[in-house]
């Protein structure tokens, strides 16, 4: 089981202090960030795409490739990439490209993005959000594995003979996650072509993530792609520790109550209830993420969400270390017990292509 | 008997409040009315001031806590639905507007409807007319045509067998009969599937 971090980017004044970093240090403490999850063990750094403000991350193939530079283990992926407002050609060629630099650690998880006023600005309307993810990923899923695409579709120009470069490192796509919180369009797209579901689960009832990765499951069995138990499942998680739980909660709290999204509304007990958000202490931390297992099976990735809400990047960096030392190692431990030895891991591209090699073999051998 | 289901919203916000008796009153006239054509209404009454906080939270973070949850499932299941707003400002109450606000816009389809409302002065009659009348008729409720609107007047010594008396049952008959002349409510479930993949692949 893959575990890891998740950033929004967003650039938000600490309430405690009522400091607000500057695009460049919110801009470089992320590369801190990125590179301390591989230095405390973390597997995975996946970063947020987004065209407004308080959000830096509008590049985030750029902002990987630096961290890639600087790393050697972390793989690296995105919350989301945006399939409707980006040309799908664009994202085949930022990938491929990344894909090389990083020597294959990325993957990808697709979202649609919910902020109506982004649409136009690249020329699509929210309305058509579903259709242009449908339309999109499939001209995607084509540039990376066919050499040359001939495309026509409602939505960008056609193309003839069309080439997407770089092709994928070793010919092998990058892996792709679709993130939804209740399309059930989006949970068939992922269970049609066997790719990953990523349910973002931590602004919304656990009940929701429930539903819609048991329709995943169902329907990448009915697509063929193996057992419901097999299907590729990532959920995010967000958590903030102290040895002590009252510690956590008394130092949570300010950033909570104006954290974006959620902040001025309810109550930090009463959103811990509602939502998988834990504050406390590392133990209860690991109690509550083993808790997800029991209502979306077996799943293969983990992501938490540390940096938002003007938390200072020292105590990021606090928390990594806890996630680090106390929680994940326990939560590797525990999980892989409880895991049966036909549900796969996330797919990597080492993975992929051992996979690949030995079937070319395979192939030679029956010719 | 034939089962139906009947949700009545009161907005009212003082205990005991005007708004909840003439919700209650309504409520009993219409467990009456379809009494009569053979039919066993069940009434849940959803008080708006207890999930206040809720309904506001939700308007932040876009989804329900658990209790609104509860009651927003309730309307959207309902057979029928009785509304009862007190009269702010020329206007349903906020409260009012903001619990219909983050009901689905689809729950009301076709649903039997009574609109009705409290106020100190009868001048504010017309406020269901020209206020809640075009809320629910947006979002697609079968609103009945007696609205019952109850000033303080009408709480008087003369009111057991006045006009308002004579609107509450006439409305309730109204709201019964619409109910009896549809099928049980049947909830769609938001997570199913409604298209195929090929066809979405088909026809973006």
């Amino acid at each position: 089981m893959q575990f890891g971090i998740f950033s929004v980017s967003d650039i938000t004044t600490d309430p405690t202090t009522g400091q607000t970093p500057t695009e460049a240090e919110r801009i470089k403490n992320i590369v801190t960030i990125a590179k301390h999850a591989e230095e405390v063990g973390l597997d995975v750094f996946a970063l947020g795409e987004h065209h407004n403000e308080p959000f830096f991350s509008s590049s985030p193939t750029t902002t990987l490739a630096y961290i890639a530079a600087q790393t050697s283990t972390l793989q690296l992926s995105t919350a989301t990439t945006l399939i409707t407002t980006n040309d799908p050609v664009k994202i085949a060629e930022d990938f491929a490209m990344l894909q090389h630099l990083a020597d294959g650690r990325v993957d990808l998880t697709l979202g649609r993005g919910n902020t109506g006023p982004v649409y136009p600005w690249f020329g699509k309307d929210i309305r058509a959000g579903i259709p242009l993810a449908i339309e999109n990923y499939a001209l995607l899923h084509k540039l990376w594995r066919e050499h040359t695409v001939d495309w026509q579709g409602k939505f960008r120009t056609p193309l003839q003979s069309f080439t997407s470069t770089p092709r994928p490192l070793d010919e092998i796509p990058p892996f792709v996650w679709h993130g939804s919180i209740r399309s059930p369009e989006i949970a068939e797209q992922a269970a049609f072509y066997g790719d990953g579901f990523f349910a973002n689960h931590i602004f919304w009832p656990a009940s929701h993530t429930q539903r819609m990765i048991a329709l995943y499951r169902e329907r990448f069995a009915h697509y063929g792609h193996g057992q419901p138990d097999q299907a590729i499942v990532g959920l995010g998680g967000q958590v903030f520790m102290r040895k002590n739980s009252q510690d956590a909660v008394n130092e949570f709290r300010p950033y909570f109550d104006n954290a974006p999204v959620y902040g001025h509304g309810p109550a930090l007990e009463d959103f811990t209830r509602e939502t998988p958000l834990t504050v406390g202490s590392p133990q209860q931390v690991i109690d509550r993420t083993l808790g997800f297992r029991e209502y979306v099976g077996d799943y293969q990735r983990q992501l938490f969400l540390m940096d938002h809400a003007g938390l200072p990047v020292k105590t990021v960096l606090e928390q990594l270390d806890l996630l680090g030392s106390e929680v994940v190692p326990v939560l590797r431990k525990e999980f892989a017990a409880l895991k049966p030895a036909h549900v796969p891991d996330a797919p990597t591209h080492a993975a992929l292509l051992a996979a690949k090699t030995a079937a070319s073999e395979k192939d030679e051998v029956n010719a | 008997m034939n089962q139906r289901t009947l949700a009545v919203v009161s907005a009212g916000l003082s205990q005991p409040s005007s708004t909840r008796l003439l919700a209650d009153q309504l409520a009993t006239a219409a467990v009456a009315a379809a009494a009569t054509s053979g039919i066993q209404l069940t009434v849940t009454v959803i008080e708006l001031r207890d999930l206040a906080h809720d309904i506001a939270n939700h308007l932040l973070t876009g989804f329900p806590p658990a209790a609104l949850k509860e009651a927003l499932d309730t309307v959207e299941a309902a057979d029928g639905l009785i509304a009862v707003t007190p009269i702010f400002t020329a206007s349903y109450s906020g409260l009012f507007k903001s619990f219909f606000d983050v009901l689905d816009k689809d729950a009301l389809a076709d649903k039997p409807t009574l609109i009705a409302a409290t106020a100190g002065t009868a001048r504010h009659s017309l406020s269901l007319e020209h206020a809640l009348r075009p809320l629910f008729a947006y979002l697609r409720a079968a609103v009945v045509p007696t609205s019952v609107f109850a000033a303080s007047d009408d709480w008087g010594a003369d009111s057991a067998d006045g006009m308002l008396r004579t609107r509450v049952d006439r409305a309730s008959a109204e709201l019964a009969r619409e109910i009896e002349r549809r099928d049980p409510v049947s909830v769609t479930d938001p997570f199913a599937l409604t298209v195929s993949f090929e066809d979405l692949l088909k026809n973006p």
